[in-house]
């Protein structure tokens, strides 16, 4: 259970994220969709407690994030794939990760069978594909089997296989009970993946809904049309020279 | 502990870490042989004033930066990767990050430095015998001096890191390392005699190197309070790093 109230970050006058308050329950996938540069990395920066709301709270699992004890056990997050020193393995990655909360050496290798990384779990990751990067992440937010995860595009770079593969996890996962938080840009995708979806656009809320009922209440038949009907009123189109970062 | 355990796994995984210590130690020992032959071929007029313990340990001199550039890495790699949003979020008590990497960075430079700088002292003797110029352990501060060069090599690591922690930048920390080390001195000699005298024996620099001195300096702290002070800057900095780590977003 993640629950976001008034949630607002501003860098300098510039507004990220307005007045966010919003729910995401356990037991479904909840696909949270934006434009790029709407807010959704900065709202999941402030729910993992790596970035300080300027007004407003958000709690994961009853608490503020950084309020857990071995937050690992409680969170399983992704945010960018690519967050991995080049020179070390995943192995060492992922078992740095897990002495640091506390977790066995055995879920370190448990994780890796599970993306699928045990043969090249020894070597270098600065070699890696996006897409094997992708898993290791993956397998980085399953390390201490959290109640709830927070996936920052985790389809990014990964070929059909591993994106079926990544749908049918999460699937599976929210039918456990768990909590599946899961940022796209890939509507078609999420269409698949989803149960529930937040939308944002300009760091406001645009929707928060079932993806069903998104799509009927639009008038269109699918979430994609339906998604650029909500946001296009939101979106400011970038110039070629200011890209959507916000670090 | 948790945490130190993960830092050392992290510390330890990475080539770099190896490439680095290994070049510290080759400086440590490299150096002393080095400077010690030299002295040996122009053996000085008047002996007494000779200071043989500097000599075999003029390694440190070089060696410090191959460690301080080493505390700098051991936190800016993390942001440059962006690894540290990671490490936060693993562990939302960023100052026990910065903790566990100082314990883990103190003990491995120390243990590793303790050997080299006594190799390199015990070699740098040898060489000097040949001369008469040596010196023994037993003889008064010359153990502790020894001893002492590992120490300010263990924090000027630390201060390293504090570097690395504040600014988050490889670049910007080697060059803040380079700067507190050499800087400071180098200032304080465009000053008027008295005061840059005054300040001298507090800078960082000098004020650490007051403990491998063995013979009595009028330009330096006692041993053990220059190296107290060289202690307080570097706990300084770790404080402004940690206050900074609480404060901003990761």
């Amino acid at each position: 259970m993640i629950e976001a109230k008034g949630l607002t970050k501003r860098y300098g006058a510039k507004c990220a994220v307005e007045d966010l308050t919003f729910t995401v329950r356990p037991g479904v996938v909840t696909g949270f969709l934006g434009p790029n540069g709407a807010g959704k990395s900065t709202t999941m920066r402030m729910m993992l407690g790596l970035d300080r709301p300027t007004r407003g709270s958000v709690t994961v699992n009853g608490k503020p994030y950084a309020a857990h004890r071995t937050p690992l056990r409680e969170v399983g997050a992704l945010l960018d794939a690519r967050a991995v020193h080049p020179a070390r393995s995943p192995y060492h990655h992922l078992l740095a990760l897990a002495q640091s909360n506390g977790l066995p050496r055995a879920r370190v290798l448990d994780v890796i069978e599970t993306v699928g990384l045990a043969d090249i779990a020894k070597r270098r990751a600065g070699r890696f594909s996006l897409g094997m990067e992708q898993r290791l992440g993956i397998a980085t937010a399953l390390l201490g089997d959290p109640h709830t995860l927070i996936l920052d595009e985790p389809l990014n770079g990964l070929d059909t296989e591993g994106i079926r593969w990544v749908r049918g996890l999460l699937r599976d996962l929210a039918a456990r009970g768990r909590t599946v938080f899961v940022s796209s840009h890939l509507m078609t995708e999420m269409a698949l993946t989803a149960d529930h979806v937040v939308v944002i656009g300009k760091g406001r809320l645009v929707a928060d809904t079932s993806l069903a009922s998104l799509v009927a209440d639009s008038g269109h038949s699918s979430l994609e049309d339906a998604f650029v009907d909500l946001t296009s009123p939101a979106v400011e189109f970038p110039s070629p020279t200011r890209n959507g970062s916000h670090r | 502990m948790s945490v130190m355990r993960a830092e050392l796994t992290k510390f330890r995984s990475v080539s770099s870490t190896a490439w680095s210590l290994l070049s510290a130690l080759a400086l440590i020992i490299g150096f002393g042989i080095l400077y010690a032959m030299v002295r040996v071929t122009r053996p000085p007029a008047d002996p007494t004033g000779f200071d043989a313990v500097s000599v075999s340990l003029s390694g440190v001199q070089v060696a410090q930066l191959a460690v301080g550039v080493l505390g700098v890495l051991m936190i800016t790699n993390e942001y440059t990767s962006g690894l540290i949003r990671t490490t936060f979020a693993a562990v939302p008590r960023r100052s026990r990050v910065l903790r566990g990497k100082a314990a883990v960075l103190s003990v491995a430079i120390f243990t590793l430095c303790l050997p080299a700088v006594f190799g390199a002292f015990l070699t740098g003797q040898s060489v000097l015998s040949a001369e008469h110029l040596d010196v023994s352990l037993g003889e008064p501060g010359v153990a502790r001096a020894v001893i002492g060069a590992a120490l300010y090599l263990t924090v000027v690591a630390v201060i390293g890191l504090g570097l690395g922690a504040v600014l988050r930048r490889t670049a910007g920390g080697v060059a803040a390392v380079i700067g507190i080390l050499f800087g400071p001195q180098m200032l304080a000699g465009f000053l008027p005699a008295g005061p840059a005298d005054d300040i001298y024996p507090w800078l960082p620099s000098p004020a650490g190197l007051a403990i491998t001195s063995t013979r009595p300096d009028s330009t330096l702290l006692s041993p053990w309070a220059g190296f107290a002070v060289f202690v307080l800057y570097a706990a300084g900095l770790l404080a402004v790093a940690a206050w900074r780590l609480r404060r901003s977003d990761a």
